[in-house]
């Protein structure tokens, strides 16, 4: 047992990481995009079917096309993805295949294909089909993409808190037990909410920003105010339903995966009636030294709010990483076992599992059998925890979650402001006039963009050590192939996609310049 | 529905979507001759133009394939996947490229050129059969890789399948018969492909090209496809011993399964007879254009029955050939049954699914494409 691991080429579970990281992010500039654009054009394409005036058709068919040309790049990245759950993550695959499997096919059954066939029609069906069939196809080209966005992160959500399954010792991995339990985990409808909806931001965000480009240039004007107003509304209904799924999302971490939380925070030493940290100067480039527990220097608080968003309530209890590593008594006097305790525990788990399958082969009775599986079956919560070798594993790299988030929340709290500068202006004043709201709106491109990545930086990393939540970490998860390949195929996805993106981002400024 | 024949039925529902992605793959065989069927740069935009219209339905389907095998059959994608990375991945990035290569390469802002893009789709139309083609041939032919689940709790390595070189499944291309049928996959892509264009491009020079191009591949394709269903019928195939799991070798195996499952027999027969009836009525008579559907049936009959006959009757479907017992069955390797029944039921939205691609396709095809529609409507 002590030489568990040793086999393992860490430099393959770094590159995996990064090669499947490299592949997430560029996969998200552009998903988000397609699916707020979808919502973006479908209004117009609606105000087109309803009035039958060519300046709505002349408007939608502009956003299509910006739409087509980010659309090719999310399917592209968005293959290898699916594939690379395969390559990279072969024992994973097998491990949980079973539940995880199911949303990916279920993805590519239901809405992927509904996506790709009415994209088709959307655009070059335009005199092809009738008016009506065509406003569906637009339609149904979003609900395509954000069905498929709901079964992606169905799977995404179950890795972050294993529901609906249960370990058979026999087959050697999890097993489905309830289908419900998966794709209508409470996790799920949180994260699906609280990204697509985030994702409507961009296409608000996009729409404006590039409108107001045109108002800069005195060009395409009435297309642009158009787009502006419609562009607007949908970025503040969806700023506000991000800020209300974004604390609903939270509360859920808080619960299951309160080690991200604790990263988040940069929570050392938890309690009663936290505060929320609004800023500090955490050092950026390196792992705190959380075992002293010192805070960060100049921090900013808000008093009782943490544990008012984890618990609901001022003197709620949240812990940090010194009590999740430690050990701690919760209020209603239950015992959260240490770190050193679990990776016990998990050693157990593991080896009853190699006792009851060497025992079975060699025929034992089913007295024997029985005692086994009753030993794996009470430390099998912990059996993840038998691949870690040391506890200071289980800490998340606290300055990317901690900045992350706050990027994340500060973008998105400051694109409520804007949205609503912007409707005022666009109600209330002339926004053909302020250049400084104009060229603010172009600079929340990129800040949108970040934050939204900023998101999934505080999904993944604030998961690490784990691929599985408690049950499999990365360094049992991942395949059995050299480091100097994987590191080869990182720097070609990377040449690959940065070329693509390059391409992509110069097309669609000429397509811009361009205009109706 | 009992255990058993949920895996029968994941594995014939795997088997149709691995015989429609060969069908949809005249889009890669299209665009491997884009040089040959469009001389000018016209006549190749209007080649790009027509798979360009249907090549979400390729991509979408080796997706759903992959979904669907990651499903009902976890195991295979594990070993196959993370065995053969190289075989895999550069399937992959061929298919990255020609993702982005209709949308980009005739918009203004194009920096790499158009002429880049239809390099890419020519050798995406080349690679995507060629090795998918040999992904396939390994089912018949054996792979060298090794599965032991007690990795898991008393390896020093906890990763339970692995290859056993350190290729990473490229030595599958060291195999002739590998290659033998990759090629017969590339050539019978490029057998639809032309008849795709013949079917959908209104333009009598292309057209008359794609009628040229089809002899020599069908040609080629005959030869290919003969030699390796021939070897494949005489040779030992790889069994198992359904009440023990044992994997043995059985001499003329999937020639018995033929004989042992005679529906798979007429479904291949009835398959072959409809590409080589399609095929010579498309070179013989000059003004039939639908080679493309009684050939496209076809395939996916032959296709099929080639597939279900390596799952079904104890077959092993995917051999090793460094530890003959790693080899993978669809009883060994499948999902649970609780799993398989969920997701039979999902299965049954795959009807409703393929009546919506019908109606789409119908009525998007209901013009040719033409030059002058290249010009005056919405075109890559």
């Amino acid at each position: 047992m002590m030489n568990f691991l040793s086999a393992i080429d860490l430099g393959t579970i770094e590159w995996s990481r990064a090669q499947f990281a490299l592949t997430a992010i560029y996969h998200w500039l552009f998903v988000p995009l397609t699916l707020g654009l979808a919502v973006v054009m479908g209004i117009m394409e609606t105000k087109y079917y309803r009035t039958k005036d060519e300046f709505w058709k002349r408007t939608a068919m502009f956003w299509q096309r910006l739409f087509g040309v980010n659309f090719a790049m999310g399917v592209a990245t968005g293959i290898i993805l699916e594939f690379e759950f395969g390559t990279n993550w072969s024992n994973y695959s097998w491990f949980v295949g079973d539940i995880f499997g199911a949303p990916l096919a279920i993805e590519g059954i239901v809405a992927f294909f509904m996506e790709s066939t009415f994209v088709a029609v959307m655009f070059f069906g335009w005199k092809k089909v009738s008016a009506g069939f065509h406003l569906a196809a637009t339609w149904l080209t979003g609900l395509g993409a954000t069905l498929s966005a709901w079964w992606i992160l169905v799977a995404n959500a179950w890795m972050q808190y294993p529901v609906g399954c249960e370990f058979n010792p026999d087959t050697m991995r999890n097993e489905m037990v309830s289908f419900a339990d998966v794709a209508l985990s409470p996790f799920a409808i949180d994260k699906f909410c609280h990204t697509v909806i985030s994702a409507w931001i961009i296409g608000g965000v996009f729409t404006v920003a590039v409108s107001c480009w045109y108002l800069l240039k005195k060009r395409e004007e009435k297309m642009a105010l158009a787009s502006i107003k419609i562009g607007a509304i949908v970025g503040l209904i969806a700023s506000i339903g991000a800020a209300a799924t974004g604390h609903h999302s939270a509360q859920r971490v808080a619960e299951v995966q309160p080690m991200k939380l604790a990263a988040m925070e940069a929570l050392y030493n938890g309690g009663e009636s936290q505060s929320l940290t609004v800023i500090s100067l955490l050092n950026p480039f390196s792992q705190p030294d959380y075992e002293k527990g010192e805070e960060a220097p100049l921090k900013i608080a808000v008093p009782f709010a943490l544990s008012i968003l984890a618990t609901n309530t001022l003197d709620g209890y949240v812990p940090g990483v010194n009590d999740l590593l430690n050990g701690y008594t919760r209020p209603d006097g239950t015992r959260e076992l240490s770190a050193d305790e679990k990776i016990e525990r998990g050693k157990l788990a593991i080896q009853a599992l190699a006792d009851y399958r060497k025992a079975k082969k060699e025929g034992a009775d089913e007295t024997q059998l029985a005692g086994m599986l009753t030993t794996l079956k009470e430390n099998m919560p912990y059996f993840g925890y038998g691949y870690i070798r040391d506890k200071s594993e289980l800490v998340p790299p606290i300055p990317v979650n901690f900045y992350a988030f706050r990027v994340m929340v500060g973008v998105g709290t400051l694109l409520i402001l804007f949205f609503m500068v912007v409707l005022f202006f666009c109600y209330k004043r002339d926004i053909t006039k302020p250049a400084w709201l104009q060229w603010t709106a172009i600079a929340m491109v990129p800040l949108a963009y970040i934050a939204s990545e900023c998101g999934w930086l505080v999904a993944e990393f604030g998961r690490q050590p784990w691929t599985i939540q408690d049950m499999l970490p990365t360094v049992a998860s991942v395949s059995n192939v050299n480091s100097g390949s994987v590191v080869i195929t990182f720097f070609i996805f990377l040449a690959l996609f940065t070329t693509m993106l390059a391409v992509e981002i110069n097309i669609m400024l000429k397509q811009i310049k361009k205009g109706e | 529905m009992d255990y058993i024949f949920l895996q029968h039925y994941w594995w014939l529902l795997v088997s149709l979507l691995g015989a429609l992605l060969v069908f949809l793959m005249f889009v890669q065989g299209a665009n491997s001759m884009v040089f040959s069927l469009g001389r000018t740069e016209e006549e190749r935009r209007l080649v790009i133009n027509s798979t360009g219209r249907k090549w979400e339905f390729t991509f979408t389907t080796l997706v759903t394939f992959g979904g669907a095998f990651f499903a009902s059959f976890p195991l295979f994608y594990s070993t196959s996947f993370g065995g053969a990375y190289w075989l895999w991945m550069i399937i992959l990035f061929s298919f990255v490229l020609q993702a982005v290569s209709y949308e980009f390469q005739n918009k203004l802002g194009n920096i790499l050129g158009a002429r880049t893009f239809q390099w890419f789709l020519v050798l995406n139309g080349i690679v995507g059969p060629l090795l998918l083609g040999g992904a396939v041939a390994t089912f018949f032919n054996g792979s060298n890789f090794i599965v032991c689940k007690e990795n898991l709790t008393d390896g020093i390595q906890p990763v339970i399948s692995h290859w056993a070189n350190s290729s990473h499944g490229l030595d599958a291309l060291l195999d002739p018969w590998t290659l033998v049928f990759g090629f017969a996959v590339l050539f019978l892509a490029r057998i639809l492909g032309t008849l795709y264009i013949i079917n959908n491009v209104n333009d009598e020079e292309v057209t008359a090209r794609s009628r040229r191009l089809l002899i020599g591949n069908t040609v080629t394709f005959l030869i290919l496809f003969l030699a390796f269903l021939v070897r494949t019928l005489l040779k030992d195939g790889y069994a198992y011993n359904p009440e023990t799991g044992e994997v043995y070798m059985a001499p003329m195996k999937y020639l018995w399964n033929f004989i042992e499952m005679p529906y798979l027999l007429v479904l291949l027969l009835i398959g072959v007879v409809m590409v080589l009836f399609g095929i010579a009525r498309t070179i013989f008579s000059a003004t039939y254009r639908c080679g493309i559907w009684p050939v496209g049936i076809g395939v996916v009959l032959t296709v099929l029955a080639l597939l279900v006959s390596v799952g079904w009757n104890n077959t092993v479907y995917y051999p090793s050939t460094a530890d003959l017992q790693s080899s993978l069955t669809i009883a060994n390797s499948c999902s649970s049954e609780f799993t398989l029944r969920t997701m039979a039921i999902v299965s049954l939205l795959i009807p409703f699914v393929l009546a919506y691609i019908f109606y789409a396709w119908r009525k998007i095809d209901s013009k040719k494409l033409d030059k002058e529609e290249l010009l005056v409507d919405e075109a890559y």
